[in-house]
């Protein structure tokens, strides 16, 4: 049901003959640390406007991907392509230009303001002599203003509560500009209901400022609802792709994370939703 | 679907005042800018209260006057031949350490991370040492003693400090591993200090003394000049790299994110700060806790997440120049100014271990 309006959508907003194009690219990656390989051979397009949400058990190689997506691990054979050019090659201050992420769990400094916090995502497009510009300043109040945290922008990050001070973080990626933006686990250390409020706030960045976002997430429930397709990974690979109804299956659960489950659909949006019932050995 | 409201006040977004001037624009707080020039003007004062120190007292205006080329009989010769090299090698040294300490911290992250702390001045120590101990001995002994002490210390000093990077060096530089890496040197170059006095003639054993407590005495413009040369040339460039160094405070990831070449932004900055070290101490000898003490200092006036680089570097200059002021007034005995910063700097190290702030814990 559900399904059937999202194709509909898709079909009013682009034409056949025009596919999505693709921003981002892993293509045969292998990434290791020291000598441990951790992801191989592996194959992902990112296309235009998409929201894709990286799912898979611990140690997976989910977040090691994504660092991969975002220039921070460079991959040991293969390469990462951002608009059909070699990321590793390309200067990394162009890179911020197009590519925002937001990493695991960020530290601000001490006494920091989140004004200041947010005015850093400004860095890639400034310069020794254009260090506070006008447009600077202009998206920065924006930012804050889009992210609800005008009133709070005297005030030190680590004055702010985990949630507030994710939102900080977002704002500072929203005001760095980027067409994609890559987080990693953004709702770690929240409670619930702050895990929604930052995935809506990711969601709007989405839908509203046209964002193409990937997202690492551990709570399957919340990437069905709000990604539009789901990456699953296991051992370092690739096992499903797709729109969450067709991924998130009792199939793939039990071949993935290793757990029987019923999946039924989400009572508030139709979206699947996981009910675990016990782990397989 | 945009909702249309009332433009509320503008709020402040960042503390501090903009300027802008065509391409030109920046953010100016008005506490970086008060703390370096109020922090000059106190300097200036007690360099000339300092020059007019001695065997033959000078007022601080004949010493005012001879500074801009209107002093009269034999006070040129004392003030700017005699007296002023101690207190502009005060001064420079000063500046230097302050400024190192403001990049290690920031960099580190860690207002322990100090080239005391991190072995760099123990480097010095053990060069200037072994030349002082060894010379007249062996031959490799009577080659550094050729090199004379202050190369020799800069040589131990920049040794020191390229080690303690190359061994930190992991495809970047972390900052907690700097800090214990850098005391695991400062425990080997202490150890080799003792060695060395311990096999010393007695009179190479006090001279040697002298020089790693840290001294100002009988310095002339042969001391000042490299180390001057050194800080024209490299106080620039930390200058520079504080803009960087503001984003690579975020860590690593974060850094990178922003468009920043992290390896390359922090083995800039590291070699920065151990060549501003190298020089400093070359000059006088180990002056120790201001590297340390002073960065956190000017970081508590001016405000802000970070210590600010030319602040330190002023106030820096005017804690080595006053203490050597104080030492040679005020204490019954002239003691060399190394043992005043430890006097005041020990305390204070202990004062910010145990306030347990976060950062200041290993």
């Amino acid at each position: 049901m559900t399904l059937d309006i999202g194709t509909e959508l898709l079909h009013r907003t682009t034409r056949p003959a025009d596919p999505p194009r693709v921003r981002l690219a892993a293509e045969h990656v292998r990434l290791a640390y020291d000598e441990q390989v951790v992801v191989d051979d592996l194959d992902l397009e990112l296309t235009e406007g998409s929201f894709t949400a990286i799912v898979g058990p611990n140690g997976c190689g989910k977040s090691t991907l994504l660092r991969a997506l975002g220039r921070l691990l460079r991959p040991t054979s293969g390469q990462v392509l951002l608009d059909g050019r070699a990321i590793a090659r390309t200067p990394t201050r162009e890179v911020a230009k197009v590519l925002g992420l937001l990493p695991q769990t960020p530290v601000a400094p001490e006494g920091l303001t989140v004004g200041d916090l947010v005015a850093r995502g400004r860095h890639p497009h400034q310069s020794w002599l254009r260090q506070w510009s006008r447009d600077d300043e202009a998206v920065v109040a924006e930012a804050l203003a889009w992210t609800d945290m005008s009133d709070l922008a005297g005030r030190p990050v680590d004055a702010l509560s985990g949630g507030q001070r994710q939102r900080a973080w977002i704002s500072m990626a929203l005001a760095q500009g980027t067409d994609l933006l890559l987080l990693d686990e953004p709702t770690t250390y929240l409670d619930l209901s702050h895990q929604i409020d930052v995935l809506d706030l990711v969601a709007r960045l989405h839908a509203e400022r046209g964002r193409t976002v990937v997202v690492v997430l551990h709570d399957l429930n919340l990437a069905a609802r709000y990604a539009q397709r789901l990456v699953a990974m296991k051992d370092g690979a690739l096992v499903a792709s797709g729109p969450p109804a067709e991924v998130l299956t009792a199939e793939l659960l039990a071949g993935v994370f290793d757990l029987e489950a019923r999946v039924m659909a989400d009572p508030v949006t139709g979206t699947p939703m996981v009910v675990p019932v016990r782990r397989l050995r | 679907m945009s909702v249309e409201a009332p433009a509320p006040p503008q709020p402040r977004l960042r503390p501090g005042r903009v300027l802008r001037a065509g391409p030109v624009s920046g953010l100016l707080h008005w506490r970086q800018v008060v703390v370096p020039v109020a922090g000059f003007a106190v300097l200036v004062l007690a360099a000339a209260l300092s020059m007019g120190r001695g065997d033959f007292p000078i007022g601080v205006g004949d010493v005012l006057r001879t500074l801009v080329g209107l002093g009269e009989g034999p006070q040129p010769f004392i003030i700017l031949e005699l007296r002023a090299p101690r207190v502009v090698v005060g001064a420079l040294v000063g500046l230097a350490l302050g400024v190192a300490g403001a990049l290690f911290q920031t960099f580190a992250r860690n207002p322990l991370a100090s080239p005391d702390t991190l072995g760099i001045t123990m480097g010095a120590s053990v060069g200037a040492v072994a030349a002082i101990v060894l010379s007249g001995g062996s031959s490799t002994g009577a080659i550094l003693g050729g090199l004379g002490v202050p190369l020799a210390a800069l040589l131990g000093a920049l040794v020191t400090g390229v080690l303690l990077f190359a061994l930190t060096w992991r495809a970047g530089v972390d900052g907690y591993r700097l800090v214990l890496i850098g005391i695991a040197l400062w425990s080997a170059g202490t150890a080799l200090t003792d060695w060395l006095l311990t096999n010393a003639e007695i009179y190479d054993a006090a001279s040697a003394y002298v020089w790693i407590t840290g001294s100002l005495n009988a310095r002339t413009w042969d001391d000042a000049l490299p180390l001057g040369t050194a800080v024209a040339v490299l106080l620039p460039l930390a200058l520079a790299a504080g803009r960087v160094l503001g984003v690579l405070q975020f860590g690593d990831d974060t850094a990178r994110g922003l468009g920043v070449r992290v390896a390359g932004a922090q083995a800039a900055v590291v070699l920065l700060a151990v060549f501003l070290v190298a020089f400093a101490v070359s000059a006088a000898g180990p002056i120790t806790f201001v590297a340390l003490v002073v960065p956190q200092i000017a970081v508590r006036l001016t405000g802000g997440s970070r210590p600010p680089l030319l602040a330190s570097g002023v106030l820096g200059a005017l804690l080595v120049v006053a203490a050597d002021l104080v030492t040679r007034t005020v204490l019954p005995q002239a003691l060399p100014v190394g043992i005043l910063t430890a006097v005041i700097g020990a305390p204070y190290l202990l004062w910010l271990l145990v306030r347990g702030r976060r950062r200041a814990t290993l």
